[in-house]
């Protein structure tokens, strides 16, 4: 295979280099230092590189907290190689530590041997006292289990920005910038790219984009000319990718344009509204310039009015869309069963984040499911997807929006903190060949009335305001299976409350039965994931596999409802193992369902789970 | 979709539903909903291009009365579901009918909101000072002291007054009614729905069961005459048996108070002329309370702004005369993108 792209070109590598298939490299420094932008443009040209890679960024709730504290440590870490990357991986190779907090945050994670380059013009005794060291660890021998690389970069970057007389707060600035350079030249990375995207972002003040470039090139020439021990040119071949036009994408982004792509499967205009809460705020960002796309964002005063906004706009004959994160979607739980009761579309996403209350909203966890497929009050079933990566957010969306459609329901579509920000490459889909969906309005007054359904899909009329002959009243109120008219009739109730129970049962009809994901359909464990735990999981049933041990990875994207061949698959195996980030929810789903003897891999550290941990459970529970 | 109305002028009983309507016999509401019926057939109103939208309520259930389009949601949040409407398709003529409990109290929040937005709807509050489908328990409009199943000493906190919340939140047309005007209401309504942006009346509403008589310092056919001052545009704001009495502005204060006519010298001249465009005047009748003073009925405060939706539109011409075809082949591949070939 060969990569085209206008911004690498093919390039010779010195001979010393060390050819490695993989690296994981984290980039760690106060939230000021512009860690995540580091991290994102090395993502960047490692992409063009035609590396596979998996990224994490990791950020603290504060916007700014005080400089050089441990709690206001940002760290965005990258996995990257010549093969299948599944995870940002479990212990990095390198560590780039900008100032002693960063170190001391993160040092517990590195590998044995790890390569640590700090900037030791950030380690004088203020940096040192603030990050609660005695004593300077790049000086007193404590770090003999790795290779310390302390550099000036301090000093370094503002010599290399010297000769364009920016102020000395500016020219630091630059750090991020040098560090980049300097592991650009590491990993034998093009810098075009990221210097086009510097021109770009500093075009108002050119002086500001030609010092990040002048430090972006004097890191990448120090490593050049630099002879330091665990200062080392390495190789990482291109990895075989199917062909096809990439980019890199976040769960965020893939998300957003799911949504836009299911809208317009569905020949809708979207609106989606929103409260402001992290991690779910960047859908909304990606979605407000969408307008000529047929979507209006509205920012909301509150989570149930946002949820309301959306209800209101699916009855007018658009696709409501609401989003946000577990304490939001708490709120909006009443104005969900509202949309149950109407028999409404709506789509619900949920970037679940650490709870419970607002636990640690930068953090990951899987913890609401409970919430979306029970957390209402009464019998008030809707449908539940997960999606399992940054790019199959995209996937999911359309899916959310085609059941919603289809079944006149509100959707959850379950995504985490995790991959809303962790951005993977990404083979664009071709828009023209998604598969159609069409809204179909009632338009016929003929014996109509609002909850006339699908005879297939129980689905009821969707009969919007502005069409003559068409009025009608609905409500909260229970209403008559017959005319829609309000109803206190005991048989009713039972009638109604059973047919919008079957609606949502019968989605399991109407979705791809569970496939095995890796292994056999029948053996002696099943490894069952759901959401963003694909990664680890896929690539630790994959280490098992390759050592000869008998286990499955099955990825369920239908929570609720569950497929309908998943309880015969799932009693095809001797031992059913399922790794979450939550306290066994999903494994309580699987066990009350089918009477599966499921156990739990239970993680809620906000971390996503390393490979390393899953490997090791399985083996534990096949008793090797 | 939307079909011209008919040429035909609708009457009242046109915009009745088929249901039978469920309020208490002697309710306001039924007056208020005939109001509302003659209102829409004097409007003109396209029932297939109106939606009624409410929360929870005795008032709430107004929608099901009707022969349009409606919508009855969840307590407190119409303003929201009705945003979402008119966000969805501004072309629709959306009223919301709401109380004191469902606007003030658990749905304040939006009610705040959409008036600052100035959505283009009609928000009608129907004020009857008590809890009613939940047996009687005190409002947020309740007088201090109301003595209730939930406040048996009697209430000890301030009520809110409806008009002066809206006018400041920056409604941009307030007004009042009676239930029982069937002359004065449909009038107010139809004022109500000229005005684009949010219209917000606030129609005093006589709750038989709970609060019966709770507007009768000003309502009542004895103090009807004494107390109510009915506003119209340009006009010297006289009430009183022989409209002797007006008001006009305390000199040298910013207050308003009661002059007679022909008495001291006072002339007709000296009363204050309403002007409705005056937010800072209409705040002063918002304030208005019997027994010292009238309360200023009509149009207190109406004075157009841009809309939301319109405000909306206008962006997102902008954007579609930049970006007009909405392809998402090209959003999908915006920014940077490489070609692994085979």
């Amino acid at each position: 295979m060969s990569i085209r792209s206008s911004s690498t070109a093919e390039q010779l590598h010195p001979p010393q280099r060390e050819s490695i298939e993989s690296a994981v490299v984290r980039f760690a420094g106060d939230s000021g230092d512009g860690m995540q932008l580091t991290g994102s443009r090395f993502t960047e040209v490692t992409a063009l590189a035609g590396n596979d890679l998996a990224t994490f960024p990791d950020f603290p709730a504060e916007i700014r907290a005080p400089a050089g504290t441990t709690f206001g440590v940002s760290a965005f870490q990258i996995n990257f190689g010549s093969q299948k990357v599944a995870t940002a991986g479990d212990a990095p190779d390198v560590l780039v530590a900008m100032n002693p907090a960063a170190l001391k945050v993160n040092l517990r994670d590195l590998r044995a041997g790890a390569t640590i380059i700090a900037d030791s013009g950030s380690f004088k005794e203020r940096d040192l006292k603030k990050a609660g060291y005695e004593k300077n660890p790049l000086e007193d021998h404590s770090l003999g289990n790795f290779q310390v690389v302390p550099i000036d970069i301090s000093a370094l970057t503002l010599e290399s920005v010297r000769h364009l007389g920016l102020t000395n707060k500016e020219a630091l600035r630059c750090k991020n910038m040098w560090t980049l350079g300097l592991v650009y030249w590491m990993y034998d990375r093009e810098r075009a790219a990221t210097q086009e995207w510097l021109k770009q972002r500093f075009a108002k003040r050119p002086e500001l984009a030609e010092a990040n470039i002048a430090a972006l090139n004097a890191g990448h020439a120090f490593g050049e000319t630099a002879e330091m021990p665990g200062i080392h040119g390495f190789r990482v071949a291109p990895a075989h990718i199917a062909p096809g036009l990439y980019r890199t994408v976040t769960g965020a982004e893939a998300l957003a344009w799911g949504l836009v792509a299911g809208a317009q499967a569905a020949d809708l205009k979207m609106v989606f509204a929103s409260y402001p809460i992290t991690p779910a705020s960047s859908i909304l960002h990606t979605l407000a310039p969408l307008k000529s796309y047929g979507v209006t964002t509205f920012q909301a005063e509150d989570e149930i009015a946002a949820a309301c906004a959306a209800i209101g706009a699916s009855y007018a004959g658009a696709l409501g869309v609401t989003s946000s994160s577990g304490p939001g979607i708490a709120l909006k739980m009443e104005a969900i069963g509202l949309a149950i009761g109407v028999e409404l579309p709506l789509v619900v996403v949920n970037s679940q984040r650490a709870g419970p209350s607002t636990g640690m909203p930068t953090k990951t966890e899987q913890s609401d499911l409970y919430q979306a497929v029970f957390g209402r009050n009464a019998d008030a079933p809707v449908a539940v997807l997960a999606a399992r990566s940054a790019g199959d957010c995209f996937d999911a969306a359309i899916e959310a929006v085609r059941i919603a459609v289809r079944y006149m329901t509100p959707v959850i579509l379950l995504t985490d903190g995790y991959i809303a920000n962790a951005a993977e490459p990404w083979a664009v889909p071709d828009a023209a060949k998604l598969a159609r969906n069409p809204a179909a309005f009632r338009t016929d007054p003929q014996g109509f009335h609002p909850f006339l359904r699908d005879e297939k899909t129980l689905a009821r009329v969707w009969a919007i305001p502005g069409t003559p002959g068409l009025q009608h009243r609905v409500g909260g109120l229970e209403r008559n299976y017959d005319t829609g008219h309000i109803s206190y009739d005991p048989e009713n109730h039972q009638k109604m409350t059973e047919t919008r129970w079957n609606k949502i049962k019968r989605i399991a009809d109407d979705v791809p039965p569970q496939a095995v994901d890796q292994g056999p359909f029948r053996g002696k464990m099943a490894v069952v994931g759901w959401g963003s735990t694909f990664g680890p999981i896929s690539r630790a049933v994959a280490n098992v596999r390759a050592k000869g041990h008998d286990v499955a990875h099955i990825h369920v994207r239908h929570i609720w409802p569950l497929p309908r061949n998943l309880g015969e698959l799932l009693r095809g195996y001797g031992k059913v193992l399922v790794p979450e980030m939550n306290m066994g929810q999903f494994r309580t789903l699987l066990r009350s369902e089918y009477l599966v003897p499921a156990e739990g891999l239970n993680k809620v550290s906000g971390q996503p789970f390393k490979i390393a941990e899953i490997e090791k459970a399985i083996l534990q529970h096949l008793g090797v | 979709m939307n079909a011209p109305a008919p040429a035909a002028k609708r009457q009242p009983k046109d915009y009745a539903s088929d249901q039978e309507v469920r309020w208490c016999p002697g309710c306001g509401d039924y007056a208020i909903l005939k109001g509302v019926q003659k209102a829409l057939g004097d409007i003109g109103a396209d029932p297939v291009n109106t939606v009624f939208v409410s929360g929870i309520g005795c008032a709430s259930r107004f929608p099901y009365y009707v022969s349009t389009y409606g919508f009855h949601t969840i307590h407190g949040r119409a303003p929201a579901i009705a945003t979402g409407i008119k966000l969805a398709n501004p072309s629709l003529d959306v009223w919301i009918v709401s109380g004191d409990g469902d606007a003030l109290s658990i749905g304040g929040n939006h009610l705040l909101h959409l008036l600052r937005r100035n959505v283009d709807v009609q928000f009608l509050l129907f004020n009857n000072e008590i809890y009613g489908l939940t047996k009687g328990q005190y409002s947020p409009t309740s007088k201090v002291g109301t003595r209730s199943p939930s406040t048996p000493l009697g209430s000890v906190d301030m009520p809110v007054s409806a008009t002066q919340f809206a006018l400041g939140a920056g409604a941009r047309f307030v007004a009042r009614a009676i239930d029982t005007q069937q002359k004065q209401l449909p009038v107010v309504l139809a004022r109500a729905h000229a005005h684009h942006g949010t219209s917000f009346v606030e129609i005093f509403q006589n709750c038989i069961v709970y609060n019966d008589g709770a507007f009768d310092n000003f309502t009542a056919k004895e103090t009807a005459d004494a107390h109510q001052l009915h506003l119209e545009h340009g006009k010297p704001m006289l009430f009183g048996p022989d409209r002797k009495q007006g008001l006009r502005l305390k000199p040298g204060n910013l207050e308003l108070e009661v002059i007679t006519v022909g008495a001291n010298g006072v002339t007709e001249a000296d009363v204050l002329v309403h002007d409705e465009k005056n937010r800072v005047q209409a705040m002063m009748l918002a304030t208005l309370q019997p027994p010292a003073f009238p309360v200023a009925l009509g149009v207190l405060y109406c004075n157009p702004a841009l809309t939301y939706e319109q405000a909306m539109a206008d962006q997102a011409k902008v954007t579609l005369a930049r970006q007009p075809d909405g392809d998402l082949n090209k959003l999908l591949r915006k920014g940077h993108t490489w070609t692994v070939s085979a």
